[in-house]
C-alpha cells in the first residue's frame, strides 16, 4: 500500500476524526473502493456492523440516531454501493436525521471516465443530503470530516454524505483534525426573536382555544420537558405529528393523539376548532392538514421552527418564530401565566365523548387490538420501529406512546423496508429498552435480509408480523379511488414465515385466533432472544379514520 | 414580478449545479443567473433574476440560504443599482446595409468586433431593455445567432454587498 513516511493516510485521518467524535458504531458493506477505510477501522475499537444491503446501513445508523440523539455512521463502497445508498440517504432528510454516510470512490484520475464501478454519488445525492462533499485533497480530508458531523447534528439534521477517492484515502495526510468548524455560509438561529417571544406569549394569553401541534423537531430539540411545563401551566391539549409521536406522553389528559389524515377523531376536530394553534417542528406537511384552504379554519398560526425555509412553505403563518425549540420554551416559560382553559377543556372532553377512537367489527384477530395489548403488555415504554403501509398507522394510532425517541419510522417518504434495518440500529443504540418492528408482510419482504445481521450481531429484537398476504394499504387506496378494482396488491408466494425465522436461528411463533394474542406476546416479551411473531389478519381491515383526498380534517370516513 | 437576487457562495466546484439544481427541482423560475468570482477569489458571486410571486421570491431565498456554499443572499430589486448584460449579436449584413447598421449600433453605443463578408458580430451592454431595443432593431436585418450573459448588478454609491456584514459562522 502506498502510505506516507508518518505512515498516516487520508483513511487514517478519517478514523481518527471518528474517534474524536465519538463514534462507536459504524453500519456499512465493504467494497474495493471503500477498503483504505475499513482496513483502518478495523485497528479501533470501532465496531462495526455487517448488514446485507447499502440501503439498510442507512436504516440503521438512522434508527441508531433517532433513539440514540447521536449521529449514525455509514460505510459503502463506490458505484452500486453507493446508489443503494440513496433510498436510506432520501428517507434520513425526509425525517431530518443525522447521519453521516463515507462512500469510497475510484481513484481521482478516473472520476469522469465512467470507471469500473463509479458513480456520481455527490451529484445524485444533491438534492437529498443536507450537504455533501467529493474530497480531491486529502489535506482537506480531516476538516470536512469535522464540517460533515457539525453539519449533520446541528441546526435541522439531516444526512451529510462524504465520498473519497481510493487514491486520496490511501495519500499521506498530515493536516490534524480541526478543533473548530468555521462556515461562513451555514449558521443556525436557536435563540428566538425576543420580540416574536413576547407576541407569541401575549397570543397564547389571549387564545381561548388554543392548540399545540407537536412535531418530530421537539424531540429533535430534546424539547419534551419544556412542552410538558408548558402544557401543564396552560392546560392546552397536544396533537402530534407522526414523527411527533413520544414527544407527549400519550396517557397525559391533555394529549389528543396523533392529528392528519389517519388522525384520531378527537385531534381532528379539536385541530379545526382550535382559536389559535401553534406548531413546533413541523412542516404541516400535506398528509396532516387535508386540504389547505380548509385547514385549522378558526385559527391563528404561530410556528416555530429551526429552519426558516419551512415557515410559511404550506400553510399562512400569523407567528413565525425562527429558533431551537428548547430555547424558545424556556424563555417562554416565564413570560407566560397560568391559565385553565375550563371550557375549551370540557369541549374536548365532549369531542372524546362523541368522536371515539374505535375499530368497527371484523375477523377475528384484529391488529388494532393486538396492538392495543402490546402498548399495554409494554405500558408504551418499548421502542416500537414500523414499517410503512397499514400497521404503521395502526402503530401510530393504538401504541399509546409515552416516551419520547421511541416511535421510529419512515414518516416523510414512506420507505417500505425501513423497519427491520432502524430496529437493529435501535437495540444497537439503547440495549436497556425492549425493540419491536411492528410490520406487514408487504415491507418485511423489502428488507428481510437483514434477520442475518440482527442473528449475527445477537440481537433480541421482536418482530410483529401482520400477514394478510397482500399490500392492504394500497387495496385500501384502490378501495376508495379506484373502484374496488384491486391490482397488484395480493401475494401468494410468500415464504413461511414462522420456518423463515427459524431458519435465522430467531424463535417463530404464530397468532390465528385472538385467545393466542397475550400469551404469545408474553412469550416473545420474555425470551430474550431474536423472535418473529407472525399475525394472521384479514387483507380486508381498512384504516380508520380516514380523511378523503381534497377534504377537511373533520370530515373523516369513520368505521360502521 | 421579477426580482434580482445578489448572491454570495463559496468559489467551489459544483456550487453551480447545487444552485441550479435547486430551482429546477423546487420549480422556480429563473431568467437569468451570471456567475463569476468576487474581489475575494476564495468567494463568487452569482446574480439571479428569478420571476415569482412574494411567496416564491421569499422561499427562493430562504431554499438557497439552506446552501452550505451559499453566504449571503440580497434581494437588490428594490435599491438602486446599476444592472448590466452583455450581448454578441451576429447580423446577416451585405455591404449595402452595412452603413445602415452601423448607425443602429452608433445610437445604441455598442461595437462592431467582427466582420465577415456578408456578416458583422455586434457587441453591446446595458440593462436589459436597452439590450432587447437593439436586438430589435437588427432583427430586420437578419439575425444568425445571439450569445447574453445574463444580468450583473452592483448596489450604487459606496454600499456594498460584501461580506462585512454577515457573522463569521463558527461552532464548536
Amino acid at each position: 500500500m502506498a502510505q506516507g513516511n508518518s505512515g498516516r493516510t487520508g483513511a487514517r485521518a478519517v478514523i481518527e476524526a471518528l474517534l474524536d467524535e465519538g463514534v462507536e458504531l459504524v453500519f456499512g458493506y465493504p467494497g474495493g473502493a471503500v477498503l483504505p477505510l475499513y482496513h483502518e477501522l478495523a485497528r479501533t475499537p470501532i465496531r462495526h456492523i455487517l448488514v446485507r444491503q447499502e440501503q439498510n446501513a442507512v436504516h440503521a445508523a438512522s434508527g441508531y440516531a433517532r433513539t440514540s440523539g447521536r449521529t449514525g455512521v455509514c460505510f459503502a463502497t463506490s458505484g452500486p454501493g453507493a446508489t443503494n445508498l440513496v433510498t436510506g440517504i432520501a428517507t434520513a432528510y425526509m425525517d431530518s436525521v443525522p447521519v453521516v454516510i463515507f462512500t469510497g470512490q475510484v481513484p481521482t484520475r478516473m472520476v469522469g471516465s465512467d470507471a469500473f464501478q463509479e458513480t456520481d454519488i455527490t451529484g445524485i445525492t444533491i438534492p437529498i443530503t443536507k450537504h455533501n462533499y467529493l474530497v480531491k485533497d486529502v489535506e482537506e480530508l480531516p476538516r470536512i470530516v469535522k464540517e460533515a458531523f457539525y453539519i449533520a447534528s446541528t441546526g435541522r439534521p439531516g444526512p451529510v454524505l462524504v465520498d473519497i477517492p481510493k487514491d486520496v484515502a490511501l495519500a499521506p495526510c498530515r493536516a490534524p483534525v480541526p478543533d473548530r468548524v468555521e462556515l461562513r455560509g451555514y449558521k443556525p438561529t436557536y435563540q428566538g426573536h425576543p420580540g416574536q417571544l413576547r407576541a407569541l406569549a401575549r397570543s397564547l394569553g389571549e387564545a381561548e382555544r388554543p392548540l399545540i401541534f407537536a412535531g418530530g423537531g421537539v424531540q429533535v430539540s430534546r424539547a419534551e420537558d419544556y412542552l410538558r411545563q408548558i402544557v401543564e401551566k396552560l392546560q392546552i391539549p397536544v396533537v402530534t405529528s407522526l414523527t411527533g409521536l413520544g414527544s407527549f406522553p400519550e396517557d397525559n389528559p391533555l394529549s389528543l393523539g396523533m392529528v392528519g389524515l389517519h388522525g384520531k377523531p378527537c385531534a381532528n376536530h379539536a385541530l379545526m376548532e382550535c382559536d389559535f394553534l401553534m406548531g413546533l417542528g413541523v412542516r404541516f406537511d400535506d398528509r396532516v392538514t387535508g386540504a389547505l384552504e380548509k385547514f385549522a379554519p378558526r385559527a391563528r398560526i404561530a410556528h416555530v421552527d429551526i429552519d426558516p425555509a419551512e415557515i410559511g412553505k404550506n400553510v399562512r403563518v400569523d407567528l413565525p418564530l425562527v429558533g431551537d425549540i428548547s430555547c424558545i420554551l424556556k424563555e417562554l416559560l416565564p413570560l407566560v401565566e397560568p391559565a385553565g382553559h375550563g371550557p375549551w377543556l370540557k369541549r374536548i372532553k365532549e369531542l372524546r365523548n362523541l368522536y371515539p377512537l374505535t375499530y368497527g367489527r371484523g375477523g377475528e384477530v384484529r391488529p388494532q387490538w393486538v396492538i392495543e395489548r402490546l402498548g399495554e403488555m409494554t405500558r408504551g415504554q418499548a421502542i416500537i420501529t414500523t414499517d410503512v403501509g397499514q400497521h404503521q398507522m395502526w402503530a401510530a394510532l393504538f401504541y399509546g406512546f409515552t416516551e419520547p425517541r421511541t416511535f421510529i419510522s419512515s414518516c416523510g417518504l414512506g420507505t417500505m423496508g425501513y423497519g427491520l434495518p432502524a430496529a437493529v440500529g435501535a437495540v444497537l443504540a439503547r440495549p436497556d429498552k425492549q425493540v419491536w418492528l411492528i410490520t406487514g408482510d408487504g415491507s418485511f419482504q423489502m428488507s428481510m435480509a437483514e434477520l442475518g445481521t440482527a442473528r449475527e450481531q445477537g440481537l433480541p429484537l421482536k418482530i410483529l408480523l401482520f400477514n394478510n398476504h397482500s399490500l392492504a394499504m394500497v387495496r385500501q387506496l384502490q378501495h376508495f379511488y379506484y373502484e374496488r378494482q384491486y391490482t397488484a396488491i395480493e401475494f401468494t408466494g410468500n415464504p413461511d414465515f414462522v420456518r423463515l425465522a427459524e431458519c435465522y436461528g430467531a424463535e417463530g411463533l404464530r397468532i390465528s385466533k385472538q385467545e393466542e394474542v397475550v400469551p404469545v406476546l408474553a412469550r416473545a416479551m420474555g425470551n430474550d432472544r431474536l423472535t418473529l411473531i407472525e399475525c394472521l389478519i384479514s387483507p380486508e381491515e381498512i384504516v380508520y379514520p380516514m380523511v378523503p383526498e381534497g377534504a377537511a380534517l373533520d370530515e373523516m370516513i369513520l368505521p360502521e | 414580478m421579477k426580482r434580482t437576487l445578489s448572491v454570495l457562495v463559496e468559489n467551489r466546484p459544483g456550487v453551480l449545479s447545487r444552485v441550479a439544481g435547486l430551482f429546477s427541482r423546487r420549480g422556480y423560475n429563473i431568467d437569468s443567473l451570471a456567475v463569476g468570482r468576487t474581489e475575494n477569489p476564495a468567494i463568487s458571486r452569482m446574480t439571479i433574476v428569478v420571476d415569482g410571486d412574494e411567496q416564491i421570491i421569499e422561499q427562493v431565498g430562504k431554499q438557497l440560504n439552506k446552501l452550505i456554499d451559499v453566504i449571503k443572499i440580497s434581494d437588490i430589486t428594490n435599491d438602486p443599482y446599476v444592472g448590466r448584460e452583455l450581448i454578441l449579436i451576429k447580423v446577416n449584413a451585405d455591404p449595402s446595409v452595412r452603413g445602415e447598421i452601423m448607425q443602429i449600433v452608433d445610437i445604441f453605443r455598442a461595437r462592431i468586433v467582427d466582420i465577415a463578408r456578408n456578416s458583422l458580430i455586434i457587441e453591446a451592454t446595458g440593462d436589459a431593455d436597452k439590450i432587447d431595443a437593439i436586438e430589435n432593431s437588427l432583427r430586420p436585418f437578419g439575425i444568425r445567432e445571439v450569445v447574453r450573459t445574463g444580468k450583473i448588478a452592483m448596489l450604487r454609491g459606496a454600499k456594498t454587498r460584501g461580506m462585512e456584514a454577515s457573522g463569521n459562522g463558527t461552532g464548536e
